[in-house]
């Protein structure tokens, strides 16, 4: 019999349903729990909570979630990788230990945790260097906005994963780790791919890219005939069932809800997408344009075809750094003429804070209900409209302004067009907003620092 | 004088009828990814979903588009660029990650041949 290795979906994202990882340790047999925390701006999210609290800085639900599931996982031998440590992936490691401790799991739990990924206390050291880390998309040095960094952390790939699993480990915590690489670690543990294997590691991201957004390739968000996906009260999350030569099936536990069809993963496939031919990670790189699919039973999609080519030289990194302040404004106008309402108001609206002096990098207004997603594609709304939302958003670099349109809002109700309702919640919030700058660095200079320890619980 | 061939009778339909879609983002950067309803589309969808049309549909909302073929999905791949309003957490857009861009293409008309189009429409979503 040949052998395969099963991982599951548990978290496409921060705050993905909490119900998922526990009803794919429960639904049916798994090896690997896969969970994946970090999107762009996450980690700065994260960082700024550990600067008003040493102790946090990870996925802080990620424990309560653990103190749920791990007796099962103990139980049924199942493996967890996540990367839900963030920028405190120690804590998170000695969170995860306590919780074992606490459920008489002594002995039991082995928990791996990967570090190295921070380099935000470096970066001086790595500019100083002659690493400009400039901006990948506009080509600005970090020097332009040095001192307003607020996190920064290379992307690693699966090789502290394998390590940690080569070591015993039965849950592994890491701070940014790839999305695919906590699907291709597993594998490449289990059956021992060479790391220049390029066709089977690119295989192995393909199936971590299939599964890293949980149910968006088990029926979720899926257009393709999206009113016969039933059953999404309870929704399957995606596993990959994965064989040593790199084919791969996808599928879900049965009596769960969704589809698993060649639609819903081609769907995933495309998301996020640049080049298909250069699907870089810091493993390899993956060529989309030679996966094959083919639907292989129900809710299973078969998955070969795979090649790929050889990793590069340099790693991503993703900096945050504060940008300034926003906030978002919205009243809502009803019929008769409710467009024509919200487009007065939005007049008055913008006269008063031009009447106050008040600068601003962006006004940006959109109308919910005619063109707030479309644009103008949306073409003229019917003059019928039963209400319309008036949506103002307003950016700044200082926060005073942007304070001041906040107090703008609620006084249109009475001073402005009529049949105007919507404004309970009070006035907007204003938020900082933290940027994404994404940057390369040789991965000479971040590998000899990433760590793998085990913790005994 | 010989007889012209007779150019085959085509009619436009909404690109919803031919393809569906899914989109993220990337910086200030969507992508849509437009996969055909049936192989027998595909052809179709490389033939009239071009780059300059595709950026014609969305004047004055993208700077750029780029267009990739993955003939093995029977999709495409585009790339608009400047399309997100600065992108990330800077831009005020409800659609800031562009997550709805797929749709606003299938909104697209495009001209295929009347036998197709009425299989299409029939088997229309």
């Amino acid at each position: 019999m040949t052998k395969t290795i099963r991982i599951a979906a548990g978290q496409g994202f921060w705050g993905d349903w909490l119900e998922a990882p526990v009803r794919q340790i429960e639904a049916g047999p798994i090896d690997f729990l896969m969970m994946d925390y970090l999107a762009e701006v996450t980690m700065s999210i994260m960082q700024k909570q550990r600067s008003r609290n040493p102790e946090a800085g990870y996925a802080r639900d990620f424990i309560p979630l653990m103190e749920r599931i791990l007796p099962n996982v103990v139980k049924k031998g199942v493996r967890v990788i996540t990367n839900a440590g963030g920028v405190n992936p120690e804590g998170c490691a000695e969170a995860v230990v306590e919780v074992a401790r606490k459920a008489g799991l002594k002995g039991k739990v082995r928990v791996g945790l990967v570090s190295g990924d921070d380099i935000l206390d470096r970066l001086d050291e790595l500019m100083a260097g002659g690493h400009s880390l400039k901006d990948m998309d506009t080509g600005r040095p970090l020097s332009d906005v040095r001192d307003r960094v607020l996190s920064a952390n290379a992307y690693l790939g699966m090789a502290p994963v394998v390590k940690a699993l080569d070591r015993g480990a039965n849950v592994v915590v890491t701070g940014r780790v790839t999305d695919t690489g906590l699907t291709l670690g597993p594998l490449v543990h289990s059956f021992g791919w060479a790391r220049d294997d390029w066709d089977r590691i690119a295989a192995g991201t393909v199936a971590g890219h299939i599964i890293e957004c949980g149910a968006q390739s088990s029926g979720g968000n899926l257009l393709k005939d999206w009113r016969s996906v039933t059953g999404l009260d309870d929704p399957g999350f995606p596993i990959v069932e994965a064989r040593e030569d790199g084919t791969f099936e996808v599928y879900k536990h049965p009596n769960t809800g969704g589809v698993v069809s060649v639609a819903s993963v081609t769907e995933q496939l495309v998301y996020e997408m640049g080049d298909p031919t250069n699907y870089i990670t810091p493993d390899g790189i993956a060529d989309f344009t030679t996966i094959q699919l083919r639907q292989a039973g129900r809710n299973r999609v078969a998955v070969r075809g795979i090649t790929g080519g050889p990793r590069t030289d340099m790693l991503k990194v993703s900096i945050a750094y504060f940008y300034g302040y926003k906030a978002v404004g919205t009243l809502t106008y009803s019929w008769p003429d409710a467009y024509d309402k919200a487009k007065a108001a939005d007049r008055i609206l913008r006269a008063r804070l031009k009447n106050l002096g008040l600068e601003f990098e962006q006004i940006l207004t959109e109308y919910i209900g005619v063109d707030a997603t479309h644009g103008r594609l949306a073409g003229p709304p019917s003059p019928d409209l039963a209400e319309v939302e008036l949506r103002v958003g307003v950016r700044a670099r200082e926060r005073e302004p942007v304070d001041r349109f906040t107090r703008e809002i609620a006084p249109l109700v009475l001073t402005g067009p009529p049949s105007v309702t919507g404004f309970a919640g009070g006035r907007p919030r204003v938020e900082e907003i933290v940027a994404y700058w994404p940057a390369l660095i040789d991965r000479r200079e971040i590998e000899p620092h990433v760590r793998v320890d085990v913790l005994e619980a | 004088m010989a007889a012209k061939p007779k150019p085959a009778a085509t009619r436009e339909v909404q690109l919803r009828y031919l393809a569906h879609a899914r989109s993220g983002d990337k910086g200030d950067t969507a992508n849509v990814g437009l996969i055909a309803l049936e192989p027998e589309y595909y052809p179709v969808l490389i033939k009239q979903v071009t780059r300059a049309r595709v950026a014609r549909h969305f004047r004055g909302m993208v700077s750029g588009v780029d267009r990739f073929e993955l003939p093995n999905l029977n999709a495409l791949n585009f790339l608009l660029h400047g399309a997100l309003d600065g992108g990330g957490t800077i831009s005020l857009k409800t659609d800031a990650q562009g997550k709805v861009y797929s749709t606003a293409l299938l909104r697209m008309m495009v001209p295929v041949p009347t036998t197709l189009a009425r299989r299409a429409m029939k088997k229309a979503p």
